[in-house]
């Protein structure tokens, strides 16, 4: 089957259709609620106790740690998809190297969780 | 296919068709939601609005609506309003690429796709959405100025983030089965009752553990534990920005049931096709065929309720766990196992039947390996608790 750009057109209905919802209901909303105001509610909820400083401050970084193995990790899932997508005529050879490439990819996330880096305990 | 404006029009109204459908079905979500509920833990459930409360989501969103749009002081006033947006955007642009139905013959030799574009990157298109999904729960909970709102956002962030690598790991051996990241492909090369759960049973089981926490369901909700975060990245949320996280939430499940019907269980495939071509013609016959995948989407819906009623949320460093050790080697076994699946009947010309004694084999496989792999690590565990 022959794919072109412009089997890509009827997406702009969707998005078109999506913003016309989304904007409108925002609109609505809005417009229809009540606005009372005060100084207490204008806070934020933290349990009903007065809410002390800024709420961003630095976190655990372990998160970020996470989002950076992410970022490696899913680079490596993506370099699969086309070995995947040809996969059949490549044959046994091709089964052969990716299997290389996955004990590479696996000696490395053995690393990362020998490292502790997903030690969440600690 | 020509994109004449025959075809252009006809698509605009298929796409208001799939709009109606995925909001009405994520409405009457909630109420489902709610009898299965009220069936689960033996009491009534909602029964005011009208017979049998079928009213109620109808109520509930006249009440979304006519709440105030509280926005808090010190928030960031347009990330706040563009949190829930962004989610609600991205939960209602996956469905694109999903194949409805088969094509319909509109007269005069036009066929038409029941799909909203059919590109050759279909699976991709799911996959990228999805992972936008994130900013929407991140821009909303950072722009809250809420500790607890932060805390939420990035647990849900990292959460997605982990369990992506073991659904993008699951969808390779489907890509490796079709060839193709056509979605329309992927769903042409199961008909006639060749579904890829039978070829692939573990890679079903690992893409619904990652679809239910890519939707924060239950027993990976742990972004809104209310016990330990009030409401977790929508608390400072109230009317409909509050109402599209929900919202966005059952579109999720929806749609993500409609993608493993479409990976996994045949997409609009269902028994008797050629009886029902041969007796009422072929557009009928499709027809039933989109019925057939929005049955299959919606008990994939009832699934996600099922488990919600019935299973309890997890310890955050046991959801991590799971995800990371558990999860992506299973589904690297998986790929390498799908491999096997394809070449060896391959190699000495088998049927695939053989492909798909081959598929259950892995089972037992993985199982043992498993059992060895804990067996090895449990004891070294033990050994370093007693040497303290």
């Amino acid at each position: 089957m022959n794919y072109q750009p412009s089997d890509y057109l009827p997406i702009i209905v969707q998005i078109g259709a999506a913003l016309a919802f989304i904007v409108l209901t925002m609109v609505a909303t809005h417009w229809l609620g009540p606005k009372r105001h005060s100084k207490a509610k204008d806070d934020v909820f933290e349990c009903g106790i007065e809410s002390v400083g800024n709420a961003r401050t630095p976190i655990s970084v372990k998160y970020f740690l996470v989002a950076i193995l992410f970022v490696l990790f899913d680079v490596e899932i993506i370099f699969m998809y086309p070995w995947a997508v040809n996969f059949k005529t490549l044959g046994w050879d091709g089964f052969l190297e990716m299997i290389v490439f996955m004990s590479l990819l696996l000696a490395g996330f053995i690393y990362v969780l020998k490292k502790g880096v997903l030690d969440w305990e600690k | 296919m020509e994109l004449t404006s025959t075809v252009f029009t006809a698509k605009a109204i298929y796409v208001g068709v799939i709009f109606a459908i995925t909001l009405g079905v994520a409405a009457y979500s909630t109420y489902f939601e709610r009898i299965f509920a009220a069936f689960f833990q033996d009491r009534v459930g909602p029964d005011r609005a009208g017979p049998f409360g079928i009213l109620q989501p109808l109520a509930d969103a006249v009440k979304m609506f006519m709440k105030e749009d509280f926005i808090p002081a010190n928030s960031s006033k347009w990330l706040f309003i563009l949190g829930p947006c962004l989610s609600m955007f991205t939960a209602l642009m996956t469905s694109a690429v999903i194949p409805f139905g088969d094509t319909i013959d509109l007269g005069n030799g036009v066929k038409f796709d029941l799909q909203g574009i059919d590109v050759n990157i279909g699976i991709l298109w799911v996959f990228g959405i999805v992972s936008l999904g994130v900013y929407g729960i991140l821009v909303g909970g950072w722009a809250s100025n809420n500790k607890y709102s932060l805390l939420g956002a990035i647990r849900a962030a990292s959460q997605n983030i982990s369990y992506e690598l073991a659904m993008g790991l699951s969808i390779i051996s489907i890509l490796m089965m079709t060839g193709s990241l056509s979605t329309k492909a992927i769903v042409e090369a199961q008909q006639n009752g060749h579904w890829n759960i039978l070829y692939q049973p573990v890679g079903f089981i690992l893409f619904i553990i990652c679809a239910f926490a890519e939707c924060n369901r239950t027993p990976f909700d742990l972004p809104e534990c209310e016990t330990e975060l009030i409401g977790g990245y929508h608390t400072e949320y109230s009317s409909m920005k509050l109402g599209f996280y929900l919202f966005a939430e059952y579109i999720n499940m929806f749609v993500s049931g409609a993608v493993m019907a479409t990976l996994y269980f045949g997409g609009y495939d269902y028994p008797f096709y050629e009886t029902v071509v041969n007796s009422f013609g072929e557009n009928v016959a499709n027809l039933i065929g989109f019925g057939a995948l929005i049955g299959k989407a919606l008990f994939f819906v009832f699934v996600f309720m099922w488990v919600r009623w019935t299973l309890p949320r997890f310890r955050y460093d046991q959801l991590m766990n799971l995800g990371w050790t558990g999860l992506i080697p299973i589904a690297m076994f998986n790929v390498v196992w799908t491999g096997l699946i394809i070449l060896l009947p391959a190699e000495f010309n088998l049927s695939s039947w053989a492909s798909i004694g081959v598929a259950i084999a892995g089972i037992p496989v993985l199982i043992v390996g498993l059992f060895i792999y804990h067996s090895i690590a449990g004891g070294k565990k033990k050994k370093t608790a007693l040497a303290r």
